[in-house]
């Protein structure tokens, strides 16, 4: 029997844990039925985590002398540090206290109340057993690296690490792209308010470049992450720039000789040219360019080496190779941004096979003063001037066929178009949307300044693009049919181009990042944050946080405030000198240790080292990450676990199967 | 309720991946099958297969073990270990008398409510159908020790 006074609360969660299990007959039977077990209070409680349940805790710690607490509510990763600290502010070691959850394991799930009350019972047994082997622990302190390494380097990723610069702490940047700046450097005007995207966002990229607490890694990519929060270990890729920076001043002449012309399939988004020896922009940040080798002609044939020959510097380098280094850091955030929804997908849109038919992005290049047009909206041809256009939203989003969630930039970026349209040709122009979704600061009067400029709303999916004329005045057009859902009618409406707002999605490589970074994506491929709403920026995995569109789809300043947010905790955590680590660990018995060495190679931390003169083995609590295979695999049991041991493992099933009430002893003899 | 038989269930889940998946169910009141109690265990590779054992010797009818999906182990590639010690406890627990289909590996992410709920409902459905398993690892022993093996083959 349990020598140990344990007090048990239930709590209602209002009514998302009373409405389907009866809470007052679970800490009724608690009380009673686990009363051999050391229960000696148990109670239910409107809120438990209100400030007032928390002091009724607190309470009975101190009047009842309770050596142990079990909160039945809500799942761990919501409250089970709240309640550890009401316990420690009680006065008892937060790790003698269990939170187990009967909320999104039992009310949420059963709608019978019968059901629910008796999984409620046994859960809270559960944790009564459990919670007699919990020990107490101190939280592990370790020193936090300063150093905070941004990866991506677009608006999220800049805002994220200029805010932790300015704060005065070091921050490595690095994006896989020759220049940062994102798709945001691609955009001529950003609305709502039309401000030239340019104009705000390279003066960010120069602070960046300049700044003396960042460096910056541009061409370069994470390879390895190891470690932990405040220590981890990042290997970057620096691809071969084929540019010594040292030397090059970034006059650009290497630009104007190379003779080798390459469709640009990213910044220009396949619409128009650069060199193989390029800059994405003029405004690149760094200033140096990159040879793409792919297409270099030296590379390819041998000959050529103009860039080499007019080079004022001597900056060329053919011979660069790709270089690997290893950086400490002691966190991470993640800005890695998204991909364009490829319109080829959707066939009876006619994108890739209607010549006039453009894709957001392609459209964002024609508009912008650098671009390949210089600004000009015209049809691909290069010279004729549209005369109606036809804008398409919801490409790919909001379509179970493709995407089901709605890409939230798509209606403010169509209205954007619909009034450059307006503003540079003079064009007829028909949006063709769902639903119409303004929502943040200025988005609605934006929507109505476009309708007071006479574009055509039409609420209707588009069913195809077709170049099929069937009517007189059809000819040479693109037609665009879609039925207008509020008159009710079918529509066949003749334009001479067609935009498609595409949707934001995932980037192509979201499973290798976060499986790099050991965080997890949700089914489309966002990054999941620690919690939907009161913690948008930290994942599950300490010490890495993720801003910008990486995380879910999001216009500009909502990826500012997300790296600025991200920032706002990094520089937080760093400002604490150290961090506080779960101490949940594991550790070897040197006595029983038999010196196998089985338990050596299951950690993929290499904590457990052997030592040759005791022929044990030991594990290095500072590498140990607490998972716990070790314990498991140790044939001698001479490796114990802390919070999860063994025996509160065990302990825990008899509480689940209600065993304990019966005083079975299953061990042998 | 009917008469029916309600298996009990112990499931097995990782912190980081299927604890969170039936969170997630939770959250998005996805209702399922109301016979499996969880147990929370830091990595799926924390599964001692003794666990597995005592979990049907104490009265469970079906374990699952359930853990991230192979390559997004949060501990890199403990879940390959829990992997490994599935298919032994499957041998094993055919040798010792016990169907093997009442033991179960998931795969569940962070976001895989949805498929943590629906493949608990199937499991306690496939459970149910093969009975209620009245296993009592004592009596077994007795059993065994009352079967007398040859001199040779003991040797």
């Amino acid at each position: 029997m349990s020598k140990e006074r344990i007090g048990v609360y239930v709590c209602h969660c209002g009514s998302n844990i009373a409405g389907t299990v009866d809470v007052a007959e679970v800490s009724r039977w608690a009380g009673e039925a686990l009363k051999d077990r050391g229960v000696v209070v148990s109670r239910d409680y409107k809120f438990m985590c209100s400030s007032l349940g928390q002091e009724l805790i607190q309470k009975d710690i101190q009047e009842q002398g309770l050596t142990r607490v079990v909160v039945a509510a809500c799942s761990p990763h919501l409250h089970e540090q709240t309640f550890r600290n009401a316990c420690k502010e009680g006065g008892l070691n937060p790790y003698l206290c269990e939170l187990v959850s009967i909320r999104e394991q039992c009310s949420w799930i059963h709608p019978d109340k019968a059901v629910g009350t008796e999984k409620a019972k046994a859960i809270v047994s559960g944790g009564v057993e459990k919670v007699i082997w919990d020990e107490p622990l101190e939280p592990l302190r370790v020193p936090i690296n300063p150093v905070t390494l941004v990866v991506g380097g677009g608006i999220a990723g800049i805002q994220a690490a200029l805010e932790v610069a300015n704060a005065g702490y070091p921050v490595i940047m690095v994006e896989r792209e020759p220049s940062i700046g994102g798709h945001m450097a691609q955009f001529d005007k950003t609305f709502p308010t039309l401000d030239c995207a340019a104009c705000i966002l390279t003066p960010r990229m120069v602070e960046v470049g300049s700044h003396p607490n960042v460096k910056l890694f541009t061409y370069a990519e994470v390879t390895n992450v190891s470690g932990y929060v405040g220590n981890f270990q990042v290997t970057i890729k620096q691809k071969a720039r084929s540019v010594d920076t040292d030397l090059c001043t970034g006059c650009g002449i290497c630009q104007e000789k190379c003779p080798k012309k390459v469709i640009d399939p990213v910044f220009e988004a396949g619409l128009g040219y650069r060199k193989a020896v390029y800059t994405p922009f003029p405004q690149a940040v760094p200033k140096y360019p990159v040879i793409d080798r792919e297409n270099c002609t030296y590379f390819l044939k041998g000959t050529c080496r103009a860039c080499e020959k007019f080079c004022p510097t001597g900056a060329i380098d053919f011979t660069q190779e790709d270089e690997y280094f290893t950086v400490d850091v002691g966190q991470i955030i993640l800005a890695t941004g998204w991909d364009l929804f490829d319109a080829r997908r959707i066939p009876q849109y006619g994108y890739g096979r209607l010549a006039n038919v453009f894709t957001s992005l392609e459209f964002e290049r024609l508009t912008n003063a650098a671009g390949p047009t210089g600004g000009k909206v015209v049809l691909r041809d290069g010279v004729t001037v549209p005369k109606s256009v036809a804008i398409i939203h919801c490409v790919g989003s909001r379509d179970k066929n493709y995407n089901p969630y709605c890409s939230a930039i798509c209606c403010m970026q169509s209205l954007k178009f619909a009034h450059l349209v307006h503003e540079r040709t003079g064009a007829e122009v028909y949006n063709f949307y769902i639903d119409m979704r303004t929502p943040a600061k200025g988005y609605e009067e934006f929507y109505q300044r476009v309708l007071e400029e006479g574009t055509h709303f039409i609420r209707g999916k588009v069913a195809e693009i077709t170049d099929a004329a069937r009517y007189p005045g059809e000819e040479g057009k693109l037609i665009v049919q879609a039925e207008n859902t509020l008159v009710g009618k079918q529509m066949r409406v003749p334009v001479d181009m067609v935009i498609l707002s595409a949707a934001l999605e995932p980037r192509h490589d979201f499973k290798e990042v976060a499986r790099l970074f050991g965080i997890s994506c949700s089914e489309e491929g966002w990054l999941i944050e620690r919690h939907p709403k009161l913690d948008p920026v930290a994942t599950m995995t300490e010490g890495i946080y993720i801003a910008g569109c990486a995380q879910g789809p999001k216009d500009i300043p909502a990826s500012v405030a997300q790296g600025a947010a991200a920032a706002a905790r990094v520089v937080g955590k760093i400002q604490q000198k150290e961090i506080t680590m779960e101490p949940i660990r594991a550790s070897i018995n040197q006595d029983k240790c038999s010196g196998c060495r089985i338990c050596n190679n299951m950690c993929p931390f290499n904590a457990i080292s052997f030592i040759e003169d005791r022929m044990v083995s030991e594990v290095n609590p500072a590498l140990c990450q607490g998972c716990g295979t070790c314990v498991a695999a140790c044939p001698a049991g001479a490796i114990s676990g802390t919070v999860f041991s063994d025996q509160a493992i065990l302990a825990q099933l008899d509480g689940l199967l209600l065993n304990n009430l019966k005083a079975i002893d299953l061990t042998p003899a | 309720m009917s008469d029916q038989f309600e298996p009990v269930i112990i499931g097995f889940t990782c912190n980081w991946c299927s604890y969170r998946a039936a969170d997630m169910a939770g959250m998005g009141r996805i209702k399922y099958a109301p016979n499996i109690r969880l147990i929370r265990l830091m990595c799926s590779g924390r599964l001692d297969p003794t666990f597995v054992i005592k979990a049907f010797a104490g009265g469970a009818d079906g374990v699952l073990v359930s853990g991230c999906h192979p390559g997004d182990c949060h501990y890199i590639e403990q879940n390959y270990k829990a992997m490994r010690r599935f298919y032994l406890l499957k041998k094993l627990l055919t040798q010792m008398g016990i169907e093997p289909g009442r033991l179960k590996l998931l795969w569940a992410s962070a976001a895989e409510g949805q498929i943590f709920a629906d493949e608990v409902t199937k499991f306690t459905e496939e459970v149910r159908a093969l009975g209620p398993l009245h296993w009592n690892p004592t009596a077994a022993l007795e059993a065994e020790s009352a079967f007398h093996q040859p001199a040779e083959v003991a040797a």
